[in-house]
Order: structure tokens, then sequence, then C-alpha cells
């Protein structure tokens, strides 16, 4: 029994069916990539999971309790956060100040009206918010201005605002679009420091082959909304459905 | 000191100073000096400038943290004035009481009208606040009559109950607004030389309660809650996928501006217990978002420089008419001395909104985070040379 289950899910747009049956299992501590050519569905279901959308039918269950139906606030309460394509942060705010809300969330809730305390006086939340950023060599830009950053900073700041909560299954949408090679391997250095540092589970959606193959224990293959094989990395490299598929575009 | 960090303690001990010393600081020209008319230093006029400021103190932290733009503020001021002078008809002729149900009332008010508008945001919370106002405003006049006493207004009479106080004075007067027996319209007057300074319970009063609820919209600013706001207005789908829902939070900051309001409202009411329903007119909800945007949203300070500012322009540059513009040029030649006073004419007296806008649109054009961000401009250009590089980072964040 994995993590997250995903059973039977459909989900339609009009005439456009984005999903059809979709069946996946993503194993407690390990990094699942789902890979696909452009449309197979891949966002749509990453969306399903985190309550943006609702599947029409099937199931949903991470760690055993369904999703279906919660807000994304309720979804993350449980212990799932998620990485954007293009990095979402609080550009208004400072980085200690963006570490600061997650850790609010995680130790208050949804809604905690605290509103004459001070945020300098939460020396605990803000000890775990530098080591965190420590962790991620953002240290020294404590006090920037977070939309004045470079595009890898902001997504370095957004991962350590995910992984600053401690969540149990982290989701990945394409961390590595948009990026240079160099950024793209600090990236995948990154990812595989946080991995080897903790128990946590990923779930990667990605375009770029280079990171699928040097991060995923397991590789899932959508096309048209179908999962067309699962597998492990060196044999998805193989599989003449994928080539045909996905990767024959590229061959 | 207080909680606060070295810096707010400054600029809450700045505004501490200028609230107690305003009777001097507005009133720098001697009575009979042909500047008089520009002092603003007496009690009614300095009443208006710190109960604005409450005002607007309260609006800018639903409009400045959040960025959500309350078109019908107005309302809860109307209200607060309404349940105050009700308390004065009911109960006693003390303040306090007045003020602190006029804050109940304004704030259950804002969470009916919060809940309601907040399931949208933008221009469509704009217009359904607005909505909400004027509605307030047109019932107030008609079918709430028998509560707002329609278009005569709200006043206290001879005959009202008044349980805890007397209906009427020995002498058969209607009793005044009072705390605790010292009467709000009581003043003394300072004669120094040609000055004369008038201190006045009421603007003391008024003053106080502005310092107070300016203490705690710094404390809200610093706390968890109010960077919780801020959040808001940066990334609303961040904080929904950080485990947050905005809802509750947005609420809560639009009943503690609603409160302020009602506040404010109940004080108008405690220097004049009169309430009208003119003064939930959309016009008075306009008044406050240009208050806040003139003096800096955002910003601690700026809401109660706007206020300032505005009130004076309407109080004092009102009064400048044609007679005073012509006392000002007679050492010109008579034909030149009418051609300006005519050009002139239209931005003086009754012109004032004019000078108000063109003043406005000058501000929002080129110093975005209003007032303050004008003050902090001219403080970099004494302090140093200029540098580019600082002009940004300095720079507030204009609300949208």
């Amino acid at each position: 029994m994995g993590i997250l289950e995903v059973k039977d899910v459909n989900k339609r747009f009009g005439g456009l069916k984005a999903l059809s049956e979709v069946n996946l299992s993503v194993v407690e501590n390990t990094v699942h990539a789902i890979i696909g050519p452009n449309g197979a569905g891949k966002s749509t279901l990453l969306n399903c999971l985190v309550g943006k959308l609702i599947p029409d039918t099937g199931s949903v269950m991470f760690d055993g309790q369904s999703v279906l139906g919660r807000k994304p606030y309720e979804i993350n309460q449980m212990g799932i956060s998620r990485v954007f394509q293009t990095p979402e942060i609080f550009g208004d705010l400072t980085v200690m100040e963006n570490m600061m809300i997650p850790l609010f969330a995680k130790r208050d809730g949804v809604f905690r009206l605290h509103a004459i305390t001070s945020v300098e006086s939460e020396r605990a939340l803000r000890e775990r918010a530098e080591q965190m950023l420590d962790d991620v060599n953002m240290l020294d830009k404590r006090h920037m201005h977070s939309a004045s950053m470079s595009r890898g900073d902001k997504r370095r700041l957004e991962m350590a605002m995910c992984l600053v909560q401690e969540p149990r299954l982290l989701l990945l949408d394409e961390p590595t679009a948009g990026m240079a090679r160099a950024d793209t391997n600090n990236t995948i250095d990154l990812l595989k420091q946080i991995k080897a540092s903790r128990d946590i589970t990923m779930c990667i959606i990605e375009h770029d082959m280079h990171v699928v193959f040097s991060l995923a224990d397991r590789i899932t293959v959508l096309a048209q909304g179908t999962p067309l094989v699962e597998d492990v990395p060196e044999r998805i490299k193989g599989h003449p459905k994928v080539q045909e598929a996905y990767l024959g575009e590229h061959a | 000191m207080f909680g606060l960090g070295k810096r707010d303690l400054t600029l809450f001990f700045i505004v501490a100073a200028m609230a107690l010393f305003a009777p001097f600081i507005l009133n720098p020209f001697p009575t009979d000096s042909g500047m008089a008319q520009f002092n603003a230093g007496y009690p009614d006029l300095m009443q208006r400038f710190v109960i604005f400021g409450i005002l607007a103190i309260g609006f800018n932290i639903l409009f400045g943290l959040t960025g959500y733009l309350s078109f019908g503020h107005a309302a809860f001021l109307g209200v607060g004035s309404y349940a105050a002078v009700w308390m004065f008809k009911l109960l006693s002729m003390n303040v306090i009481p007045a003020i602190l149900l006029s804050m109940i009332v304004s704030g259950l008010f804002a969470v009916v009208i919060g809940y309601v508008s907040l399931r949208r945001s933008g221009i469509y919370f704009s217009i359904l606040t607005l909505a909400f106002a004027q509605m307030s405003y047109n019932l107030a006049y008609s079918v709430l009559t028998p509560i707002t006493n329609g278009e005569t207004g709200l006043q206290i009479t001879l005959d009202d109950p008044r349980i805890l106080g007397v209906s009427a004075t020995a002498d058969g007067g209607i009793p005044v607004t009072n705390l605790f027996g010292l009467e709000m319209r009581a003043y003394e007057t300072l004669n120094i030389g040609p000055w004369a300074f008038q201190f006045s319970v009421g603007y003391y009063v008024a003053a106080v309660i502005m310092l107070i609820s300016f203490y705690v919209a710094i404390r809200i600013f610093r706390s968890p809650f109010g960077m919780m706001l801020r959040a808001i207005k940066s990334n609303q789908n961040r904080l929904y996928y950080t485990g947050l829902n905005a809802r509750p939070y947005t609420l809560a900051a639009f009943v503690i501006s609603g409160m302020y309001a009602g506040l404010a409202g109940g004080l108008l009411a405690c220097m004049d217990p009169l309430a009208g329903a003119e003064r939930m007119q959309w016009t008075a909800s306009g008044e406050v978002v240009l208050m806040t945007i003139l003096g800096g949203a955002g910003t601690l300070i700026g809401p109660v420089l706007g206020a300032g500012f505005i009130k004076y322009f309407e109080n004092i540059f009102s009064k400048i008419n044609d007679q005073v513009v012509h006392g000002w040029v007679s050492f010109l030649p008579d034909g030149l001395e009418d051609l300006v006073v005519a050009l002139i004419h239209p931005f003086v007296g009754k012109g004032w909104h004019l000078t108000l806008g063109l003043m406005f649109m000058l501000i929002v054009i080129f110093l975005p985070g209003g007032l303050v961000e004008g003050g902090q401009r001219i403080a970099r250009r004494l302090r140093r040379k200029p540098s580019p590089d600082d002009a940004k980072s300095a720079s507030t964040e204009p609300a949208e």
C-alpha cells in the first residue's frame, strides 16, 4: 500500500477526456516521477491530488484518507506540499517572512488570530526558519525582498517553504522548467540532498529526462490521459511503448 | 518598551508629541494677524483631525495590508454615530458606554457585510461594499426612520429617558456629553502675547483614543496576523497551498477595520451628539480612501497624515475667498490684480476640491507611496547624496 493511492480516476473537460482510468501508487520514501508528452494529463492529475480539481470518478487516498472534496489548505494540513511550475512565493515579503508563514500554518492550523504578539518574539520558529534557509544555502539572503531574487533563488525559497512544514509528500510540478542547465543541475543536487537528509516522499512531474533519470526511483508514463507503463528508470528507457509515445519524438 | 521595536517606538512618541502639542503646532500665527485664518488649532477642527485619523488608521489595516479596497467604510462611521447617540438617549451622557456600543455595533455590522463581500476580491469586493454602504444610507433615510430619525438626523432631546443620567439639567437644558463629569466641550484658553491657544477636553479625549488606536495598529502590523494579511495581498494562491485559508484572515481584518470606523463615528457623536445619514454617503467612503492613499497606504503614519491633510484643506483652504486673495495681491495694478484673482478663484474657497484633486493626482503620479514617500525622499536627500540604488530599495510599496 503506497502513501498515495490513485484509483480509477477520470476527469473530463467538456469533450476532452483529460484523465481516463488513471491508477497510481506512490510508495513511501521514494521519488516517483510522472512523465509524458504535452497534453498527457500530468498537470491535471497533480491538480486532482492537491484539491484544485475534483475528479469526475475514482478515488485519491493519502495515507489511508481520501483527499477528494477537501480544500487545498486542508490537504496541505494533511501533509502534502506543492511546488509550482513558476515559483509561487510572497513577493512583497522578505525571505525570512516567507519562511515564517508556512511555520505558522504548521503550528497553528488553518486560522488563528495572533494580532497582538510580535513576529520578532517567535524565537523557536525563527530558528527553524534560519536552519532551513541554511540547508538550502540561502541564509545570507534572509533579509532580501523575495521578489527581487533570481528565478533559481525563488525556486529554492519555495522548496524551503514547503520543506520547513515537514510534509510527508512533496509534489513538484516541473521544478526545472525554464531553467538553464547549471540551475537545473543545482536543483537536482538540492533535491538529492533533501531526499538523503530526511524521510520524504516526492512526486515529480517533469519534462526533462535528465532530471527524471537522475532522481526517480520509479517512473509512470502518461499518454493521452492514461498510464502506459510504470517501472524502474532502467526499464522505462528501453520500453518500446514509451519509445513510441514519448522518447520517440526525440530519437 | 510596550512591546514595540525601536523605530516603531520612536514613531509612536513622535505621533504622541504631535497630538499633545497640537494646539501649539497648529496655531503658529498670532490671533490678530492676517495669517490667523490659517490657524487650525481650534478644538472643533483638531478633534476632526484625530477622529478621521482613527478612521484612516483602521481603513489602512484592511486596505494597506490586505489590498482589499472597501468603498463602503462610511457605513461603519454612520452606524457608530447612531449607536453612540442612542446610548446618550437611553443610558447616560457619559462617552465611555457610547464609544463601546458604537464599536460593538459596527463590529457586528462588519461581520455581516464582510461575510458577504469577501466572497469576491478586487473590483467586485469594492462594488459590494459600496452597494452595502449605499443601501445603509438609503435605508437610514427611509424605512429605518424610527431608529435614525430620517432626514432630520438623530438628536438628543429633553424627554430621552437616560436611565443612568438625567433627562434634563437642573436649569432645564439638554445635558452635554462628558467623561465622568468632565464636559467634552469645556476648554481653557492660554494667552501668550498675541497668541491664543485652546485646550479642550474633547480634543484630548479623542487624541488619547487615537493614540491607543495607533498603538494597536502598530502591534497588528508587526504581528503574525499582520504578516498573514500582507501575504494575502502578495499571493493568495501560495497561501492556499501553504495550509492557510485567507477568508477568516480577511474577515478579521475587515471587522477590525470596521470597528475602528465605528469608534471614529462614535467619537464624532461624542463631540457633537447628533447623527445623520449623510455621514454614510459614498463621498464619505471615498474620502477615507483618498486620505489613506494620499498619506501612504500600508505605512503606519501615512493615513494619519492624509486625514490631517484633507481635513485641513476642507476646513481652512475652503475659507479663502476672493476678498482674501485681493488682500494678498493688492500691491499689483488694478487690472492685473483682478486678472490674478480671477485665475486663482477656481482653486480656492468653494473650489478647494479642485486644488485637492490636482494635488491628489500629482501625489499619486509622482509619489505612489504618498506623503510618507515624499518625506522619505526629502530625508534621504538631506542625509546624503542620493544614489539611484537606495531610491529603489526604500520606496514603499504602492497599494493597487
